[in-house]
């Protein structure tokens, strides 16, 4: 791994990381893979691939809440807000 | 005065039955004693202001009869389960400001059983820790030793009711978060069956592996929350349905303890190995056989759990983008609201993870890493399930160490990662564990003995937990 995968992943992951604590996040996450590798030496032999028991674990979707009941409620935690809804910033 | 040092939830249950002591001097008696010492143990974030209007509520149920075991009981709740109206921060500055818009399903039954809620306790961010020490909001000590950890990531649970500010206190489980910070702070910890209890209106963090986990002074006290919680929930669909919450074990007496020793013959501590020989000297004198099993899937366990959570955690905590709650920060256009607020919010343990979740689900990485984890999940399950059919229990230590000084393995994350080694088998498997106070080593820091069994075995849990402590 390099710095460049560091910014990579932190890009990816949409997250802003100043230059002074990229070194310390490769050498975290090198250390961690490298404990974690030790899965690669796990041998499992064929696994039949299979499914598990087929259950619908979704609740039915009847009796829905009145429509706007938690709006305010909702959009009180929301940063930035306007007429009802979450205000974004431009997107290009 | 009431003296909150005997009590447990049944003596005070009984006692305000009685009329011994009401639920508001009872809340009242908890709220002094966290003034009194939580200054120095920082247990609580914040200590609720309706506390003593619950307590009122509680003791208008016990006047007209409608008491059950729980009403009037107080209660130290971790802050990653939402309470309507009450904020939840998970202990990060990106849910610094946040109030929950509605109750977890733990926080309902809770209400209906007129529990009274003193307030929410310090955690790892997110739950991401073994130590309490990666809080947005300052680290919690431990009660029994000041100069030491309380373990986590639930350790504010865990002091507020090891150092006698709570009679009963929530965490929650990923892997050991509840069973470690008890063995540390001298407490009886429980992981559930995963699906028992359920995860509606708890922050999540690896949703395959989350579960409420109860902490409590002694077995009874684990096994009273544990049966309140304890139901199907519709809300969340891997909650389990009432007709499949058969046990799973194939006798229902515990007779055979399994104990896989190849796992822990190596970076234990001396004194931990020497009371875990004890532990098990008292159970086969009392009459339990003790079966060498092997479980060699499972020396893979934390490495697996160590993929699949990072992974889950990748793909939970995109949720937090700045823009629907929580901290947000100034950006030219949406992907810079997006980085920064991200960027700002989280800290450095949840970026790791965040970090290695994204790595490990990459393409070029995904076969080796979360899929072969997986794999290996599945494995280890399977053998875990197979030595339940020669024996009735396992047991090992819970921790490989007792509580370790404030400030260590901070700058080594694998270091910290290795408290949960005894940890991760139970949450890879979905099966319950407790963990139990076997005894104090030389610096009078306490030690835990930790057991599984079968999914929704957990009242075996109960009645070798209860036989230990009498035999302990």
């Amino acid at each position: 791994m390099t710095i460049k995968d560091v910014e990579k992943l932190a890009e990816l992951a949409r997250i802003e990381m100043a230059d002074s604590e990229k070194q310390e996040f490769l050498d975290n996450l090198e250390s961690i893979l490298g404990y974690v590798g030790q899965i690669q030496e796990v041998t499992t032999g064929e696994i039949e691939k299979k499914a598990g028991e087929i259950r619908n674990v979704m609740r039915e979707d009847n009796n829905p809440r009145e429509s706007g009941n938690y709006t305010e409620k909702i959009l009180a935690e929301a940063p930035d807000k306007q007429d009802g809804f979450f205000k974004v910033k431009k997107i290009l | 005065m009431i003296n909150l040092n005997d009590l447990t939830i049944e003596k005070a249950h009984d006692a305000l039955l009685r009329g011994d002591f009401t639920s508001r001097e009872l809340t009242e008696s908890y709220i002094n004693a966290i003034k009194e010492k939580d200054k120095d143990i920082h247990a609580y974030l914040e200590v609720f202001s309706d506390a003593l209007a619950q307590a009122d509520i509680a003791d208008k149920k016990i006047k007209d009869g409608s008491a059950t075991l729980l009403t009037g009981i107080p209660f130290a709740v971790k802050d990653n389960i939402l309470f309507d109206g009450k904020k939840a921060s998970a202990s990060s500055k990106i849910l610094e400001n946040y109030t929950a818009v509605y109750d977890s399903t733990c926080a309902k039954i809770l209400k209906s059983e007129g529990a009274v809620i003193l307030g929410r306790t310090n955690m790892d961010e997110f739950a991401m820790g073994s130590s309490t020490q990666t809080s947005a909001y300052g680290i919690t000590k431990n009660p029994i030793d000041p100069s030491r950890v309380p373990g986590g990531s639930s350790g504010g649970s865990a002091a507020a009711l090891s150092g006698g500010m709570t009679l009963a206190a929530l965490g929650t489980e990923t892997c050991g978060s509840v069973r470690e910070p008890a063995s540390f702070c001298g407490l009886v910890g429980l992981k559930p069956t995963y699906g028992a209890i359920s995860r509606n209106g708890i922050i999540a963090m690896g949703n395959s592996l989350d579960q409420i986990s109860p902490f409590g002074k002694d077995v009874r006290d684990t096994e009273i929350i544990f049966s309140a919680l304890s139901k199907h929930d519709p809300e969340d669909s891997t909650s389990i349905p009432s007709e499949l919450r058969k046990s799973k074990a194939k006798n229902p007496e515990v007779k055979k303890i399994g104990v896989p020793w190849h796992l822990f013959k190596d970076g234990v501590d001396p004194e931990i190995s020497e009371n875990f020989k004890n532990s098990i000297e008292k159970l086969k004198n009392s009459g339990y056989e003790i079966v060498d099993i092997e479980l060699p899937f499972s020396k893979y366990s934390l490495a697996a759990y160590y993929i699949i959570m990072p992974a889950e955690v990748s793909t939970n905590l995109s949720r937090f983008d700045g823009i629907r709650y929580g901290h947000s920060a100034e950006g030219k256009n949406l992907l810079e609201v997006y980085k920064k607020s991200r960027g700002e919010g989280f800290g450095k343990e949840a970026r790791r993870r965040i970090l290695l979740g994204t790595y490990v689900l990459s393409h070029g990485y995904y076969d080796a890493y979360y899929n072969k984890a997986v794999i290996v999940r599945e494995k280890i399950r399977g053998e875990i399930e197979k030595a339940f059919e020669s024996v009735d229990m396992i047991a090992t230590p819970t921790t490989p160490m007792p509580a370790f000084k404030i400030g260590e393995k901070m700058n080594d994350p694998v270091a910290m990662y290795l408290c949960d080694i005894f940890s991760a088998p139970a949450n890879l498997a979905g099966m319950p564990s407790i963990a139990i106070p076997s005894g104090k080593n030389k610096e009078g820091l306490p030690l835990s003995i930790q057991f599984l069994a079968p999914h929704f075995a957990e009242d075996m849990l109960f009645a070798v937990g209860k036989k230990f402590e009498t035999i302990r």
